[in-house]
């Protein structure tokens, strides 16, 4: 699991992502809650945080969290999206050959979270690791997902002059948070 | 060729915005390439992609349908259609059921192939695009220059220009603040708008599921915050089964924009809830638009297999040069000719056909592995056929064809050029003449051709025989080349034949489409060259080589002419190239070099026929090496030269800029000697080098070869 999440890092950093890794949900919450505070969300609009449902959440006091950090809530609409900075979700797979993590969103929640805001705190089980594309597809039903989401790096575009520039439609900042210990929720 | 389309041609020539962008991505995009694609095996995956993108083309309509019962079962709605006036009606009728006034749009040929925007805008419809290259495409009234990067003909400062006039005053060139406002700009169109439209870059039947992948992340809002979203999918998309996206999507990517993966892939197979509760609205739209009629043509079918990555558009010699626009307003390069051949009409290619070099680059790179050259000659072929041929082209077709005329013209061209030629060049030729001599000097015709001086060379009986096809150049311009070949054939042992009846290899006429004249070259040749038994038919031109080895047989089977393919094929087992030949007689121990030689330093130019269709590049290489000479590789040696036959006449505004860089390479590697296998290519850039004025001797492999062998 070490090499298959170290060639996820090199390959996800490569594309400007940030990874890290906690053993516990404790640890990770605790990363989340100091990073949210750094990264200056507050009550206000355009400060806001919005955290998607999702399983990591299962057995997390949500109410305490909102009192820990001024601005964080976990009841996503369009309306608040669309003044949050940072937007929190689970993925489901991380691909690691391309540093891609990916999703059922067909719940609109998921993707309002991961599209609207300037930053998206991806949070993943260390578990779902596989190593490339063809095992994803196997793993992936379209039938039963009407929606599924692919996510490389946050958005990005060349198109004035070629110049690589990062954060036009979607985030600028892709914050992936894996978990070891999500292996029992999942 | 209409006046119109030269300025074009000159136009984008003369903007170097466009060919300084286009040049040094052009540059940049052969080594990225290279690095997105490390560790993965290309030849595989474009073999995946191909079989399985030309079996979909061989099952349209099944697939359509099964695509359209998977999606609807889910609650999604197909309309399948042949004609692009019922979709932009379909999607107009939506629109106005719907109260929709604002369409917020992610990016889609199919959208611009059936001109939508302008058709709702009338109908009083906002229309939007949200690609940020697309948008200021859209903002500065232009068409897109590339089918990937609308936008690269254009610099920061004309972008800041069109946001100033168009949205609001006061935009700087800053690309960063550039792209933020853009995000703020368009944020509140996503919100507003009632319709999202989208393209597909795959549509797969077992799943009915859409992929749409983008590096912004706009499809993923033109998916998400309007209530209706309408897919606009060219039934092309149309894949079998949802593990046929693995390969695509490890190409695309890649051969795009050198990336491993786009920032987001979107796999859409059913409605989802829109952000109120309710259930969106799904339309996908299957357009055909002769795509159908395209998958019957045995010849174009594979063109269907076209993933749209843009890298033929990438690695053209040509493209770098005049850019999109010149092509049209829709599909652009290589496969937008062909594309705007079919989806538009044959005559809309007329002229831009004409702008393929036939250099071969683009079939090296296409994950979908079309035979783009090809098929635009095909496209020659049948618009020759349409049009009939000019007066002009008549009158040397029928000098051609009949060899003992052409050969006597040749002599007395000879006589003809005496006042205008000095040390072997035709540096200036009078009046409309001019254009020919203007970037490079011409070779004068030899004094005495090859075909005479042949018949001094003394040789000795041999039981092993190959016969000599010189080509036009060599027998008329460069003698010298053909005596080199005959020298080292005899060191080997071989007796060389000339058989006088032999004519022009008939590319010139195949290359404008009159394949009636090149089948009539071909017989010529067939007929001369196998009456005497021989065990090779050698040449010193790569192009000559093709004739011999594929094209006479791909002519007369395009012609139908069954009864002469057996000969052809006799023909095309015996002929070989120079350098292959020679290499073989080196390796079975019937040619050896002097040893201990150590020569000056040289550079090796691949010619495209040589490199790309006949797959030599060691064998030169090799040779000269152990012939003695250190060789120094010089920037992008297999790039065309420029000359492309009667291209470099055609359109030598565009012929001049290629030699260009070409001379400029061979200066930079450090070389006083270019060697090349191809006689055409001496003559383009041993006439570049003349005019260049740089003290660089231009030679064919068999002249250097011919003095260092034991």
């Amino acid at each position: 699991m070490n090499a298959i999440y170290e060639t996820f890092k090199t390959r996800a950093e490569a594309v400007s992502a940030e990874v890290h890794r906690f053993a516990s949900k404790t640890e990770a919450v605790d990363f989340i809650t100091h990073y949210l505070r750094d990264a200056g969300v507050a009550d206000a609009a355009q400060s806001y945080a919005l955290w998607a449902d999702c399983p990591f959440l299962a057995g997390i006091d949500k109410q305490r969290l909102e009192q820990q950090v001024p601005g964080l809530s976990f009841d996503v609409t369009r309306e608040k999206a669309s003044s949050t900075k940072v937007g929190i979700s689970q993925l489901d797979w991380a691909m690691a050959n391309t540093g891609s993590l990916i999703q059922d969103a067909s719940a609109v929640d998921c993707r309002l979270v991961s599209t609207m805001p300037n930053i998206h705190v991806a949070l993943i089980g260390t578990d779902r690791l596989v190593p490339d594309m063809a095992s994803v597809f196997a793993r992936i039903r379209p039938e039963q997902a009407n929606y599924i989401s692919f996510i490389t790096g946050p958005s990005r575009t060349a198109d004035i002059e070629r110049v690589l520039t990062i954060g036009v439609h979607g985030p600028e900042k892709l914050i992936i948070v894996f978990v070891d210990a999500l292996a029992e929720v999942n | 060729m209409r006046k119109e389309f030269r300025d074009s041609i000159g136009n984008a020539l003369h903007n170097p915005n466009l060919t300084g962008a286009l040049g040094r991505f052009s540059e940049a995009y052969r080594i990225s390439r290279a690095k997105a694609y490390e560790g993965i095996d290309f030849e595989k995956v474009r073999g995946q992609i191909s079989e399985r993108k030309g079996y979909a083309a061989g099952h349209l309509d099944e697939l359509a349908e099964q695509f359209t019962q998977n999606i609807e079962s889910r609650g999604g709605k197909v309309f399948r259609t042949d004609d692009p006036a019922n979709v932009r009606e379909y999607i107009l009728a939506l629109a106005q059921q719907n109260g929709v006034q604002c369409v917020v749009k992610s990016k889609s040929m199919a959208s611009e192939e059936i001109h939508l925007n302008p058709f709702l805008e009338k109908a009083g419809i906002e229309v939007c695009e949200t690609d940020l290259g697309e948008w200021i495409i859209q903002l500065a009234g232009q068409t897109p220059s590339h089918m990937v990067m609308p936008a690269i003909h254009m610099t920061k400062e004309e972008v800041a220009d069109v946001f100033s006039e168009q949205v609001e005053q006061g935009q700087t060139p800053d690309i960063p603040k550039l792209v933020k406002f853009a995000r703020g700009k368009l944020r509140t169109k996503f919100l507003s708008a009632e319709m999202g439209i989208t393209g597909a870059n795959i549509a797969v039947a077992e799943t009915g599921s859409l992929v749409i992948i983008t590096n912004e992340g706009n499809a993923r809002l033109v998916t998400t915050l309007p209530k209706i979203h309408v897919a606009i999918v060219g039934i092309e998309k149309l894949m079998e089964k949802f593990d046929d996206v693995v390969p695509v999507l490890t190409a695309l990517p890649r051969s795009a924009t050198a990336q491993l993966l786009t920032s987001y892939v979107s796999i859409i197979s059913g409605p989802v809830s829109n952000t109120d509760g309710t259930p969106k609205q799904l339309h996908v739209i299957l357009m055909d638009n002769r795509r159908t009629a395209m998958s019957h043509d045995p010849k174009f079918k594979q063109a269907l297999q076209c993933i749209r990555c843009a890298s033929c558009l990438n690695v053209c010699p040509v493209f770098r040069l005049v850019g999109g626009h010149v092509f049209g307003k829709v599909y652009t390069g290589g496969i937008g000719t062909i594309l705007t051949a079919w989806f538009d009409a044959l005559k809309s290619a007329d002229e831009i056909q004409s702008l393929c070099i036939q250099c071969g680059n683009c079939t090296e790179v296409c994950p979908g592995k079309i035979d783009i050259p090809g098929l635009i000659l095909e496209l020659r072929r049948r618009l020759a056929v349409e049009k009939g041929q000019t007066m002009a082209q008549k009158a040397i077709f029928s000098v051609v064809n009949n060899r003992r005329l052409f050969h006597s013209m040749l002599r007395a061209g000879s006589l003809a050029q005496k006042p205008l030629q000095r040390d072997g060049f035709i540096r200036h030729l009078p009046f409309f003449l001019s254009e020919m001599t203007e970037f490079r000097s011409l070779p004068a015709i030899a004094e005495t051709p090859f075909r005479d001086k042949f018949k001094q060379i003394e040789q000795t009986k041999q039981k092993e025989k190959a016969a000599f096809y010189s080509g036009c150049l060599i027998d008329f311009a460069y003698p010298e080349m053909g005596e080199a070949v005959v020298k080292i054939l005899n060191k080997a042992g071989i007796e060389v034949v000339f058989p006088e009846d032999q004519t022009c290899c008939g590319a010139p006429a195949r290359y404008s489409g009159a394949y009636e004249v090149a089948a009539q070259n071909a017989s010529d040749n067939i007929a001369a060259l196998l009456e005497e038994d021989v065990t090779y038919v050698v040449s010193a031109c790569p192009t000559c080589t093709v004739a011999l080895k594929q094209d006479f047989i791909h002519t007369f089977e395009s012609l139908g002419r069954k009864d002469s393919l057996p000969r052809a094929h006799e023909l095309s087992a015996k002929a070989i190239d120079f350098s292959t030949l020679v290499k073989k007689l080196v390796d079975d121990g019937r040619l050896s070099f002097k040893e201990g030689q150590q020569l000056e330093k040289i550079t090796y130019h691949d010619s495209c026929h040589l490199k790309r269709t006949l797959k030599v590049s060691e064998q030169p290489r090799e040779l000269l090496t152990k012939a003695g000479y250190e060789i120094a590789e010089m920037y992008e040696a297999d790039m065309c030269c420029g000359m492309g036959g009667s291209y470099s006449l055609k359109l030598p505004e565009i012929s001049a800029p290629i030699l260009e860089r070409k001379l400029v390479n061979i200066k930079s590697s450090g070389a006083t000697l270019a060697v090349m296998d191809c006689p055409g290519c001496v003559m383009q850039i041993r006439g570049g080098m003349d005019k260049d004025g740089a003290d660089i001797k231009v030679e064919h492999t068999a002249q250097r070869l011919a003095d260092r062998l034991k």
